[in-house]
């Protein structure tokens, strides 16, 4: 499974390819723990810091305040605290909620803390790892479990140096989990009997929530063993297949669209594919591969993509439309190149889309159009009555040229 | 000759009267495609231009002879859809469905596993022999009947690819493009094998994404067991790496993915490595050329 992602992406990504999909909160991934049987720490979600408060009034324990955000490394940046009391629970959350959380996830302008799990402070005696994800090797194609002794905020770097220490146990798709894996597993993370008892449930209950609501990864660590030998799931990250969605309507509606950059939620609900990227060459491709191609282009040309946007396949003129005005609701965005080449999507629709946005918008912006495959000519024709103002290309790397040099 | 697709082929398509599916079955009749049935639930014993559309599989391989199946289904239909095709004995899948859960997929790969039955797709653009049909959506007037082989994970990109060289005048023995999704049918490996084999394939061209690590095992294979010249592209070098979500995936893919690494691989195995994709129908010429006169 790949894990190259687009800076700022959130959601619904470019390609399935090299995305995890949909992802949640920490709260709401402890509640699904929860809910299937894996111990998590006892714990809620607040908004305010008097909710923060009531909270931790209510664990009658010292607590942890931990901010809500899509990203790891919360606690370098100060987005994880301890509280003694109900009044430094509320102290803390005070603190952390409405700050801008920067961590090596974020990018530097960081992300804004709106919730705040406040949940027990576990004393902790040993940190391991375990996570499910889907093996997508030639051949192997299954749910695979991955789990370390060496748990913790290093378990990559653990993974590039002592890989030896990352013991994996694939899920035969058609025979499904078996006990013996929850045994081996233990067995490499040398825990106790009581321990494996409640180790071999964690892993069957796992596997059932992973293949129940279609995730694509999921994460414990630290899967802690407590002072009193217990284990909790301290942290959790939970991730869900975007094509399994249709299914799941409850995961569905834990959709944070507060993580998300604005004008992708806004592309996402017209069912276009479009991430913000920092360059000022606004591009209208169809296709993942070819908008990723155009990108590397422009660059190549000597300029910078202002973003990745597939307009997909069977996209209405309607839907074009949106595309374009996502594009150009974008201030940075100096010229536009729309590189089309028609397979499913036909360019009269492309060129009927755009001339329906001209319209609408008062486009003032330099624009290269690049139209090539099903019903060209009949696009081309309708570009050309439409009296719209735009640059022809012909060539690909021809068409990013042309753009790069309308910067001036 | 080509590969998977040639003049025995008799085509099936399931969802012919879904508005991709009619398009796209219509779009294949005009280059020649022996498109012999339809199948839409619901629909049976009706007919879409003269071609019979049937209420199961079964009946277009029993009554029809179909030994190939497009599939334009939706994605909540298209497994079972698959499961069909496969039952009824079609011995090559071609699923352009969008949208296919991960777990149903990997369902979908059980099920092929010792049926003799090849799956291409889904979520990708099909399959063409140029003078002989398509099942998919690369645009006829792109096609042109040649020497090259062409396998790529991109839709349009591929179009793009196949125009390029045939505005070179170099034809294709057939073209496939085998889909994004984590996990499809065939992957490079099970195509290059393929072009391999075929004597009529003198070069092949394979388009990569980064992502997975599907390059880096074709890459390997290709080294060991492909004696034909690859030229090679991969999309989205100027991508920005950025977030991801928990551990599991760089563990994993253990730091492959990027397409820098993918050229890297590419090049220790003697592929023709191409960064600039306007240039692939260029290096092709050349080594079509070179090996001429090396023969």
């Amino acid at each position: 499974m790949g894990f190259w992602h687009f800076r700022g992406l959130r959601g619904k990504e470019a390609r399935k390819s090299w995305r995890y999909g949909m992802k949640i909160h920490e709260y709401q991934a402890k509640e699904l723990l929860r809910s299937c049987g894996i111990p998590v720490p006892r714990g809620k979600v607040a908004s305010t810091p008097e909710e923060a408060r009531a909270i931790a009034d209510e664990l009658k324990r010292p607590s942890v305040v931990k901010a809500q955000i899509h990203a790891g490394g919360r606690g370098k940046g100060g987005g994880i605290k301890l509280a003694a009391s109900s009044d430094e629970a509320a102290a803390a959350a005070r603190a952390i909620l409405g700050m801008q959380l920067v961590t090596h996830q974020t990018g530097p302008e960081g992300r804004k803390v709106r919730k705040v799990l406040v949940e027990e402070a576990t004393a902790i005696g040993k940190e391991l790892y375990l996570s499910l994800v889907v093996d997508r090797s030639r051949g192997r194609e299954c749910a695979v479990f991955m789990a370390s002794e060496a748990g913790g905020m290093d378990i990559e770097q653990v993974a590039a140096t002592n890989p030896e220490k990352i013991v994996r146990c694939a899920v035969h798709p058609a025979v499904g989990f078996s006990p013996f894996q929850a045994r081996k597993l233990a067995v490499a993370l040398g825990l106790d009997a009581q321990q494996r008892k409640t180790f071999a449930e964690i892993v069957r209950n796992l596997y059932r929530l992973f293949l129940d609501k279609d995730c694509s990864l999921v994460e414990i660590n630290p899967l802690a063993i407590t002072g009193e030998g217990q284990l909790l799931a301290l942290d959790t990250k939970i991730n869900f297949d975007d094509d399994g969605l249709y299914r799941h309507p409850e995961i569905r509606d834990m959709r944070d669209p507060d993580e998300e950059e604005p004008l992708e939620v806004i592309a996402k609900n017209a069912s276009v594919n479009y991430i913000k990227l920092d360059g000022n060459v606004g591009c209208m491709v169809n296709g993942a591969g070819l908008a990723m191609t155009t990108m590397d282009l422009i660059k190549m040309a000597g300029g910078e993509p202002a973003n990745f946007l597939d307009v997909g396949g069977g996209a209405s003129p309607e839907q074009i439309e949106k595309a374009f005005r996502i594009l150009t609701s974008d201030p940075n965005v100096k010229c536009i190149l729309v590189n089309i080449f028609g397979g499913i999507l036909r360019c009269d629709r492309v060129s009927a889309g755009l001339i329906q946005a001209a319209a609408k918008i008062d486009m003032k912006l330099p624009m290269v159009v690049r139209l090539q495959g099903t019903n060209v000519e009949e696009g081309r024709r309708m570009l050309q009555e439409s009296g719209l103002r735009f640059t022809v290309a012909d060539g690909l790397y021809e068409a990013a040229q042309k753009a790069v040099a309308l910067l001036g | 000759m080509s590969i998977l697709l040639d003049r025995e082929s008799r085509i099936v398509v399931q969802g012919i009267t879904g508005s991709e599916g009619s398009f796209h079955t219509r779009e294949s009749v005009k280059m020649g495609t022996k498109v012999v049935a339809g199948v839409t639930p619901g629909k049976g014993g009706t007919q879409m231009d003269g071609i019979p559309v049937y209420e199961r599989v079964s009946d277009a391989v029993n009554l029809q002879g179909a030994n190939v199946s497009g599939i334009y289904t939706p994605a909540a239909f298209a497994p079972d859809a698959i499961f069909e095709a496969l039952e009824a004995g079609i011995k090559l899948i071609v699923c352009m469905t969008e949208g296919i859960p991960v777990a149903e997929m990997i369902k979908v790969k059980q099920a092929l596993k010792g049926s003799g039955t090849r799956m291409i797709g889904p979520n990708c653009p099909g399959i063409a022999t140029p003078g002989v049909g398509k099942v998919g959506f690369m645009p006829n007037f792109t096609l042109r009947p040649g020497n090259v082989g062409v396998v790529s994970r991109s839709g349009t990109l591929t179009y793009e690819m196949i125009w390029q060289l045939t505005g070179l005048g170099i034809g294709q023995s057939t073209a496939i493009g085998i889909g994004g999704d984590p996990i499809v049918g065939s992957g490079f490996i099970d195509v290059l094998e393929l072009y391999e084999q075929d004597p009529e394939t003198e070069a092949i061209v394979m388009i990569g994404e980064i992502g997975g690590t599907a390059e880096e095992e074709a890459a390997e294979f290709i080294r060991s067991r492909v004696t034909k010249p690859v030229v090679s592209f991969i999309a989205g070098r100027t991508a920005p790496p950025g977030r991801r979500m928990g551990h599991a995936g760089a563990i994993i893919s253990g730091g492959k993915g990027t397409a820098e690494e993918k050229f890297k691989a590419l090049e220790r195995a003697g592929v023709l490595v191409e960064k600039n994709p306007a240039e692939i129908g260029r290096r092709i010429q050349e080594t079509l050329k070179a090996k001429a006169a090396g023969s």
